[in-house]
Parts: structure tokens; C-alpha cells; sequence
């Protein structure tokens, strides 16, 4: 029993250091002697970790060329990563069928407790896909002829992509004026289908493709793939789809107090707002006559200056509702600008309950809706 | 002419029975005034201006209108000068022998209003021209205003219209009633106060007025040790200022006015009984050293001789919570002084008793210049302390309050008609509803958001 113990412990070490360390040996060509060990070792070995003291100031040109690892080490690794997610599932005394990247991740932090400021740095178990970066395979055969018409572009992903579209436009084009020159073509608009989504960043295109990319070529890219949507073909969508990504609406997210009702039926809404170290809680009724008490006194009195009372003043002025609503306000901490800007924020999350959603919509982007720390 | 009296028309049908009416150029006609008494003014106003000599604008239809006071009285009136802010609005016209900071409307500045009163029916406008000099008793904001539009413009409002009314009803045989005016920062006890001067002054009432008692109780330079009284302090550069500034304003009394007594300045130097008042004010002047003493010896003599009914006495104090107050002036050793050491304080307090009659004295709370109170306070029992609340007990309390909706609309439409708000948003209901609620309805509020930079 004591050599599967050692085994999945050294296991899970081996992994989790590896998973460690590569992504540092990524970045820094130092590892490059240790990491090179690691690959040939087998896990039962305990590792030791050997590093050049200081720094070099000597650069390392071989520790500068990138680091490739073979496709079977890619394979065995994740192999690896099995077992071990297995051995864990165990340790943890939980199912290893149904044991997710979640579970694993909080067993980790359970088993090694770090207090490491920097995420990254702490002990993280993967799946190798995540931790190794993606790289190409062998481009050209035995022959060392390249497998890919565009090989010798440098960029030939990027470039296979670049035909590829610019065929569907020409296929697209070609479509429309067929449909033109027998008057079947028909104004569609579906520009519906670009709200709630952005086109992939550089960075993503680029982990896309596997290939390093320049500012014009992603530029480029981007403005053929909106040529091909203005022909609006339905054929090309998936296409472009596939470079789409979407973008969440964040006024969901938004918490909409609900409305209150007092003794005498009036309505109202509370609700808090915070601003550097002042705290504010605001009650907004639905009916009064724009008169603003802040903690029991006018805000006129409260609030001397002009500033003060136009930050009160910019939620009903926004929404147009000047002189609408009564407001009892309680505010502490804070200077003076700082309880105004509480009380506003305050204010504005109150007034939420009263409005439509395409309002409080503009009132996020606005900034109304955003705590100012 | 059928300008004028197209739009004489249209102000008859407002006039109440009530209403007295005075002729403004052709000067102050005493208290004899008669019921629809109209006189056309050399200056004819548009219907949205009431007759500027008529500070009484008696009748609640008069509440709510700008009043205009001819700036030719600016300087006599308001001698010691127009508040700072509203003087410069009001335009500085200087006449001859009248103080910087008073505007004077002249009439052919006035000529081009006349054009936009025509259509206008029965909505006079309720603002107010302090044309009268008045002295700095405006507040300061006051005084910008006059020097811009070139005219002082006051709106009627209801303490002020209050005050006048029962100042109308005075029984001089009564002794004299104490009004106080009190109120939040910014509600316009000043100006209601210089409002009422300025009636009193039309109607040819002696005014005593100071205007700021704040500045008699702190950073005074030149404090002497008073003759007539060893434990007193006189102040001589304060005491020379407002004589100098009560001479012009009140320059027709001073030689009606015999004094009672013979009073020894020096060995050298004495007034003798039954000269002119004029010469104790002209001692006072002269002689720097006796002012304080001399301002002493004139509200004396004005107190005991307003009980003849020569002539109806108004003592206007603002900022009278000053007298019961703190000081910030030292004595020899470095102590401060109280109040009552100071001899101008120890006359005007006695002169705000109430053991005389013939008159009236009307009083403005002020918590702006006051020294060791706290912001918030407004109250009379606040401001004037337990001890100033005994002396001036019983008086008439008046609450100035914050402008109501119909005021706050009439003061918009004054700086609207003056081109004055430029925005392109003023005209309309939101950028009104705007400057409401920045200033909260506050007269000084609105006034300092609208003023120039």
C-alpha cells in the first residue's frame, strides 16, 4: 500500500510542479536544463530542482529557442493527468467518474494552501491542453518538402483563411448578382445577429490559428469578414459566426430592488450606495415634490456647495423626473463630495425600481450604477 | 401718449382701494397720502413693472412683482450703500455725491423697457427697483445686480408687504413695536428690510439705519478709550463712516431737528441747546475723536424728540444679534471685550428699547457675520442669546422663508426679460426645474448661481 501512496504522491507532486513550472519555463529560458531532465525522467524519481543562481547576464541563445514538445509527450501527459485526477478523486474520497476541473481545483487548494499573492504562481493541476501551448506539428515531411501551398508565406494559416473568405465573398457576390439579374434579389437586414456579440480579438486569433499575427493583418481580416456580412447570404454565416464571440449584457445582471409600500400606501425604495469611505442609505418615493432631507436636515443646508447639490441632482436629471420624488437620505464617513457621491449612487439604485429597463440600461452606461471605490 | 395711457389702463384696473400711489420723481408726498391717488409717472413702466415709487404695493396682487426703486434715491436712501452683489447688478450710475455702489436707473435707461410692457395685461411683474441709495445695508449680491441691469429691481414679497402694513397701522401713540426679521441663510431679510426703508423714506420717516452691526463688534482699528466714559471704547472710523452716510440720507432733518441740551465736547468746544442737529452730526465729522459720541448724542436726541411728532423715527438694525454677541476686539490686555464696553453698541442698544414711541424699529437677524455661532442656527433664541432675547422681548417675530413657486417663477422671468440667462435651456420647464433644485428655492442661492462669474 505504501508504493501506491508514494507513487500517486509523487504523481500528483511530479504533475502539479510540472504544471508549475512549465508555464514559467514558457517565459524564461533558465528552466530550460531542469525542464529538459524532467522530460526524460520518469515520475518516480523525486525531482530536484536545479537552478542557475542569480541571473545571467550572458543571454542563453539555445535556453531562447522555444520550447517544442513532441506530440507523444503531449499524449503522455495527459495520460498522466488522468491517473492522477483519478488518485486525487480518491484522496479526496470522492467519485473519480464525476470528479470535474472544479473539484480539482479546490482539492488542490485544500492540499496546498498557498499565500502567494500572484494566482498564477500557486499550485495549479491542469489539463495539459491548458497548461502546454498549442504548437503546430512538423509542417513538412520526411522529404522536408512543406506540407502547405503557403508554407513559404510564413503565415500560412492566416493566409489559407484569408483565401478562404475572400472565395465565399466572391461566391457570395457572384450569388447576388445572379439573383439581381433575375430580380428575385430582396433586401434582407439581419444586422440583428451583431448586437450581443464582438468579433474575436487579436489574441484570440492568433491562439486560433496557432501563428503570431500584426495589427494589419488582424485589421485587415476583421474588414473582410464584415464585407462578407454586408452581402447578407445566409451560406456565409456559419463562417462568420465562427469568429464571433459573444458579449454579455451586463444590466442583467443588476439587482432591481423591489418596490416597498408604507403605512399610508405610499411607495418607496431603499437602497445603498458607498463612495470612498462614506456610506449612504437612501428612501426615494414614488410622489412628492423634488425636497431632499439628508440625515433630517435640507439638503441646502447639508450641502453648501453647488457641486455637492448638482452630484444630488444628476439621477432625477437624468431620468427627467426633477421634482418627482421625495428622498430621505442617511449618510456617514466620508468628506463632503464623498457623501454626495454615496447619496447619488444611492439615489440612482433607489430610482431603478421606478423605471423601465432600457433607463436603468442608460443609467449603467451612464455611470450612475457603478460604485466610484 | 396713447402709449401711456394704454398702459396706465391696464395698472388702474389692478388697483385696489386700498393702494397708495406715490408721484416717484416728483419726490416723497408725506403720509397724506389719498386712496387712488394716481399720479403718472415721468418714467412709465411696462405693465409687467409696477409704479416704482409705490413701495407699498398694497394689495395681495402687488405680492409677487418686482418693485423698482428710481435709482436717484438710490444715494439718498440707501446712504450707506447697497448690499455688495446687488448693487452691481443694479448698474452704477454715479451721481453726483452718491456712493460707488449704488445704481442709479436713469430714465432714458429705463426708456427701452417701456416698449415691452405694452402687451402686457395684468401680470405685473413683482420685482422690485431699489433706486433708492441705500447704504450697504443690500447684501452684496444686491449690490452686483443693480450695477448690471441699471436698475434695482426688489421682488414683493409677503414679509415685507406684512411689515409695511403694520407699519402703515403704527399708533404712534403706542411705544415703539419691535419687528424682527428672521430666517434660513439666504431668504432675504436684508433686502426685505431695505424694502421697508425705502417705504419709510418715501414716506418721509426719519431713518436710522445700520447696516451691518457685525462690522461694530469685529476688526475695528483705532479703538480709544471714550472720554465721556472710562469703562467704554469708542470706535472712531466706524462712528465717522455712518455719520457721514446718516447725514445724506436724512440731510432735510438735520436742520428741522434743535437739539435739547448743551453738550461740552472740549474745554474749548460745545454745542449749545436749540442748535441744529446738524452741527453735532458736523462735530462728529470733523472732530474724529467726538464721533462716537456724537452718534451717542444724535440717537439720543432723535429718541426723546420722536415722542413730539415732528417726525416718525424708523431704527433699522441688521445683524442686530451682534449687539447681544461676542466680540473679537481686545482690550489693553489682550482680553476680549464684551459687547457692552463698546459705546456705539451701548447707544444702539438703548435706542432699540422699546421706552419711546412715534415710531418703529425694525430688526434683521443675521447669522452670515456673526462671530461664535453655529451655522445651522436662524432662530431668534439661537442668534440673539438668552440676554438679547430678554431686551428685545416682546417684539414681532417675521419669518423670511424661501421663495415660494410663483416668486421663484417671477425671478426667473425678471433675468429671462434682462437677457440675462443665457442658456438655451432656461427658457424651457427643465432648466427651470434645474435651477429650482440647486437652489433649493433659495433667494440667495438662485442669486449666486445666476450672477455673473
Amino acid at each position: 500500500m505504501a508504493t501506491p501512496c508514494v507513487f500517486c504522491g509523487a504523481a500528483a507532486f511530479y504533475r502539479l510542479f510540472l504544471g508549475g513550472r512549465v508555464s514559467l519555463t514558457r517565459r524564461q529560458g533558465v528552466w530550460k536544463a531542469a525542464a529538459a531532465e524532467l522530460q526524460t525522467d520518469t515520475g518516480f524519481q523525486i525531482l530536484r530542482l536545479r537552478h542557475t543562481t542569480g541571473v545571467t547576464t550572458k543571454k542563453n541563445v539555445a535556453a531562447l529557442r522555444r520550447e517544442t514538445y513532441t506530440v507523444d509527450f503531449i499524449k503522455k501527459q495527459i495520460e498522466e493527468f488522468n491517473i492522477g485526477k483519478r488518485h486525487l478523486a480518491n484522496m479526496m474520497g470522492e467519485d473519480p467518474e464525476t470528479f470535474t476541473q472544479e473539484d480539482i481545483d479546490r482539492a488542490i487548494a485544500y492540499l496546498f494552501p498557498s499565500g502567494l499573492f500572484e494566482k498564477q504562481a500557486r499550485p495549479v493541476m491542469k489539463h495539459p491542453e491548458q497548461i502546454f501551448p498549442k504548437q503546430r506539428a512538423i509542417q513538412w515531411g520526411e522529404d522536408g518538402r512543406p506540407f502547405h501551398f503557403l508554407f513559404y508565406t510564413g503565415k500560412q494559416s492566416y493566409y489559407s483563411l484569408m483565401h478562404e473568405a475572400y472565395g465565399k465573398l466572391l461566391e457570395a457576390e457572384k450569388r447576388q448578382s445572379q439573383l439581381q439579374a433575375k430580380g428575385l434579389f430582396s433586401e434582407k437586414t439581419e444586422t440583428k445577429d451583431l448586437i450581443g456579440s464582438r468579433w474575436l480579438i487579436k489574441e484570440e486569433l492568433e491562439e486560433m490559428l496557432v501563428e503570431k499575427l500584426s495589427d494589419q493583418d488582424y485589421a485587415q481580416f476583421i474588414r473582410l469578414l464584415e464585407r462578407l456580412l454586408t452581402l447578407h447570404c445566409g451560406a456565409e454565416e456559419e463562417f462568420v459566426q465562427r469568429f464571433r464571440r459573444s458579449v454579455t449584457i451586463q444590466s442583467k445582471k443588476h439587482l432591481i430592488e423591489p418596490v416597498q409600500y408604507d403605512e399610508q400606501g405610499m411607495a418607496f425604495s431603499t437602497s445603498e450606495g458607498k463612495r470612498k469611505s462614506a456610506k449612504a442609505e437612501a428612501v426615494v418615493y414614488e410622489h412628492g415634490s423634488g425636497r431632499i432631507k439628508v440625515n433630517g436636515i435640507d439638503y441646502l443646508l447639508y450641502f453648501p456647495v453647488t457641486q455637492d447639490r448638482e452630484q444630488l441632482m444628476f439621477p432625477f436629471h437624468f431620468l427627467d423626473r426633477l421634482g418627482k420624488h421625495d428622498t430621505t437620505c442617511m449618510v456617514s464617513g466620508g468628506g463632503r463630495s464623498s457623501q454626495a457621491g454615496a447619496i447619488r449612487l444611492a439615489v440612482a439604485r433607489a430610482l431603478c425600481s421606478f423605471v423601465t429597463e432600457e433607463e436603468v440600461e442608460w443609467m449603467r452606461q451612464a455611470g450612475l450604477l457603478t460604485a466610484d471605490p | 401718449m396713447l402709449n401711456r395711457v394704454t398702459r396706465l389702463v391696464p395698472r388702474a384696473r389692478q388697483l385696489d382701494p386700498g393702494r397708495f400711489l406715490h408721484g416717484g420723481p416728483q419726490g416723497p408726498q408725506g403720509l397724506a397720502v389719498h386712496l387712488d391717488d394716481r399720479v403718472p409717472d415721468e418714467t412709465p413702466r411696462a405693465g409687467s413693472r409696477p409704479s416704482e415709487d409705490d413701495p407699498a404695493g398694497a394689495g395681495e396682487q402687488r405680492e409677487d412683482r418686482h418693485y423698482r426703486i428710481p435709482l436717484q434715491d438710490l444715494p439718498t436712501v440707501f446712504a450707506h450703500g447697497l448690499p455688495r452683489r446687488f448693487g452691481l447688478q443694479t448698474g452704477t450710475a454715479v451721481l453726483a455725491g452718491v456712493s460707488w455702489s449704488l445704481g442709479c436707473t436713469l430714465d432714458p435707461v429705463a426708456q427701452p423697457r417701456r416698449r415691452t410692457g405694452a402687451g402686457r395685461a395684468a401680470a405685473p411683474s413683482g420685482r422690485r427697483v431699489c433706486s433708492a441709495p441705500l447704504a450697504p445695508a443690500r447684501p452684496a449680491s444686491r449690490v452686483c445686480q443693480v450695477k448690471t441691469f441699471h436698475e434695482a429691481c426688489l421682488l414683493v414679497r409677503r414679509p415685507a408687504l406684512e411689515l409695511l402694513r403694520h407699519l402703515d397701522g403704527t399708533n404712534f401713540a403706542h411705544p415703539a413695536v419691535r419687528y424682527v426679521l428672521y430666517g434660513e441663510k439666504g431668504t432675504g431679510k436684508t433686502l426685505s428690510l431695505c424694502h421697508v426703508i425705502h417705504f419709510c423714506a418715501k414716506r418721509d420717516w426719519l431713518v436710522v439705519h445700520v447696516p451691518d452691526a457685525h462690522l461694530w463688534v469685529k476688526s475695528c482699528r483705532g479703538l480709544l478709550r471714550s472720554a465721556y466714559n472710562r469703562q467704554r471704547f469708542d470706535q472712531p472710523v466706524e462712528a465717522s463712516s455712518w455719520l457721514k452716510s446718516f447725514k445724506t440720507a436724512n440731510e432735510r432733518f438735520l436742520s428741522q431737528i434743535k437739539i435739547q441740551e448743551t453738550y461740552m465736547w472740549n474745554k474749548r468746544e460745545s454745542t449749545e441747546k436749540g442748535r441744529p442737529l446738524g452741527e453735532v452730526v458736523e462735530q462728529g465729522l470733523t472732530r474724529v475723536k467726538n464721533a462716537t459720541d456724537a452718534v451717542g448724542i444724535v440717537l439720543k436726541e432723535l429718541k426723546s424728540q420722536s415722542c413730539s411728532g415732528a417726525f416718525r423715527l424708523l431704527v433699522a438694525v441688521d445683524g442686530v444679534n451682534a449687539l447681544w454677541g461676542k466680540t473679537t476686539l481686545k482690550r489693553e490686555d489682550k482680553s476680549l471685550m464684551a459687547p457692552e464696553e463698546l459705546a456705539l453698541v451701548h447707544s444702539l442698544r438703548k435706542m432699540v428699547r422699546n421706552d419711546w414711541h412715534g415710531g418703529a424699529v425694525v430688526l434683521a437677524l443675521s447669522q452670515t457675520g456673526s462671530l461664535f455661532t453655529p451655522r445651522m442656527a436662524y432662530l431668534p433664541q439661537e442668534l440673539l442669546g438668552k440676554e438679547g432675547f430678554d431686551a428685545l422681548d416682546p417684539f414681532v417675530p417675521v419669518l423670511v422663508s424661501n421663495y415660494s413657486p410663483e416668486e421663484f417663477e417671477r425671478c426667473i422671468q425678471y433675468y429671462l426679460e434682462n437677457s440675462w440667462l443665457q442658456h438655451e435651456k432656461a427658457h424651457t420647464e427643465e432648466g427651470k426645474k434645474e435651477l429650482l433644485f440647486l437652489s433649493d428655492a433659495n433667494p440667495g442661492q438662485l442669486e449666486r448661481l445666476c450672477a455673473y462669474l
